[in-house]
């Protein structure tokens, strides 16, 4: 689109991996872009599809969704759950306009700090490459 | 002298108003406690016999369907003028119902699909020295809590008939619910199930099946048989019609009073269910959902978080 474009990605981060393996890249001084505002959640399985909604229908130019390894939810099957959900809601999105670069899991266990810096990377440049989104606007009826 | 009431529809089927006359000798004694000024579907009035009305002198207009063109606003705007309660009937009115679908396509490509290369009518024609007006065409259907304040909701599609009398009853009566009451029992539809105790504690779903391909035993939680039923999701008050007809729920009473996005909730819901957890199987069990939107946001959409498709 313009070179004056940044997205703004929202990541919701497991409290018990990815969070910690972005604070890995932090303490490793892994230098990765800047638009991903993290939010921590306690497990991937607490990402309530509303949420995603929510952050697409504010503003968010894409939704990254961050949990444990298939095997490792620290409450089991969370990640399940959340893989579950997260296919059927991307396949509700593309009928709303919504591409797949736009919303994205990824598995990231605590030790994988490179990992971070490699998705996100790669995401904001597949997110900045389809330009900005905008949702429709509601204007005011009344 | 007696309150006066009013019916109106907008974009709807006609079933909310034949859920009216379905309530059979209620009816009567509401048309004996109240006297109705306006019903065009039933009753001979006119626009002017409307804007003849002071403000505020109808005590409740009950609107039936979701906002599509300027005519329905036109009118809604005058109904909420002249009353002191508004009620969105119906779940068209209160969420945008199937009507609502619509915001996945605009006015361009709808106004294509059904023209096709014929005629498209204009808003204004003149004809020997007389213009001809049609309403506008809206871009995308609202829900008439976005185009006028409304007071209460009944939902349902049609409400059926115990929901109505218990709204007109809640009306009447001396305390008036808090304004913005939906007025249906704040529960899941699973709580007044009749195969309630069916359902597993711990339900997984190998397959899920749509209606038109199997049989559902009568007994047993149609959930937990693989039907997409939206019960757990859904706000309970129709009896579970459906359910005893052997049919899963697909969501018409709207959500309970802590949820925001419907379908984001009942997407939720199905997609915990499923018992796959390999990516591969879960993209297989996912694949017997084709139309997500059409299942979980039938009711719901221009109500929803994002209300529409995006536009290109």
């Amino acid at each position: 689109m313009n070179d004056a474009f940044e997205p703004k990605i929202v990541a919701f981060f497991c409290n018990w991996c990815t969070y910690l393996a972005a604070d890995l890249a932090g303490t490793s001084r892994l230098k990765y872009a800047p638009n991903v505002r993290a939010v921590r959640v306690m497990c991937s399985g607490r990402v309530d599809p509303q949420f995603v909604l929510e952050a697409f229908a504010q503003g968010a130019d894409g939704v990254l969704i961050g949990g444990c390894h298939p095997g490792d939810c620290h409450y089991q099957e969370g990640n399940y759950k959340a893989l579950r959900r997260y296919e059927l809601l991307r396949r509700l999105l593309n009928q709303l306009g919504i591409e797949n670069d736009r919303f994205r899991l990824e598995w990231i266990s605590a030790a994988e700090g490179e990992r971070v810096k490699a998705v996100v990377n790669d995401m904001v440049e597949k997110v900045r490459a389809l330009g900005p989104l905008v949702p429709h606007k509601r204007e005011e009826v009344a | 002298m007696k309150p006066k009431i009013a019916f109106y529809w907008c974009a709807s089927c006609g079933g909310c108003e034949e859920a009216v006359v379905d309530l059979d000798e209620t009816l009567l004694s509401v048309a004996d406690a109240a006297e109705i000024v306006f019903w065009p579907v039933a009753l001979d009035f006119k626009v002017k016999d409307i804007q003849a009305l002071p403000d505020g002198s109808i005590l409740a207009s009950f609107i039936n369907g979701a906002i599509r063109n300027s005519e329905q606003r036109e009118m809604v705007e005058r109904l909420r003028a002249k009353s002191r309660v508004v009620v969105a009937f119906g779940i068209c009115a209160q969420s945008g119902g199937i009507p609502g679908l619509a915001n996945l396509s605009d006015t361009k490509s709808i106004f294509a699909e059904v023209y096709r290369d014929g005629v498209v009518p204009q808003m204004t024609h003149c004809e020997n020295g007389h213009t001809l007006t049609l309403p506008e065409f809206f871009d995308a259907v609202e829900t008439l809590d976005r185009v006028i304040d409304v007071d209460y909701y009944v939902p349902g599609c049609p409400p059926t008939p115990n929901i109505i009398r218990d709204a007109v009853n809640a009306l009447l009566g001396a305390d008036m619910p808090p304004k913005g009451a939906v007025l249906a029992p704040d529960k899941a539809l699973c709580d007044e199930c009749p195969r309630k105790d069916t359902r597993p504690e711990k339900l997984l779903v190998k397959e899920f099946k749509r209606v038109h391909q199997f049989i559902p035993d009568q007994q047993t939680c149609l959930l937990a048989q693989g039907a997409v039923c939206l019960g757990a999701a859904t706000r309970a008050g129709c009896d579970a019609r459906c359910i005893r007809g052997n049919m899963p729920c697909t969501g018409c009473f709207g959500p309970t009073s802590r949820v925001r996005d419907f379908g984001a909730k009942a997407l939720s819901a199905i997609a915990s269910v499923a018992d796959c957890n390999e990516e591969s199987s879960v993209v297989q069990v996912m694949n017997a959902l084709p139309d997500p939107v059409g299942t979980f946001y039938r009711y719901s959409l221009p109500s929803a978080l994002l209300s529409r498709r995006r536009k290109e």
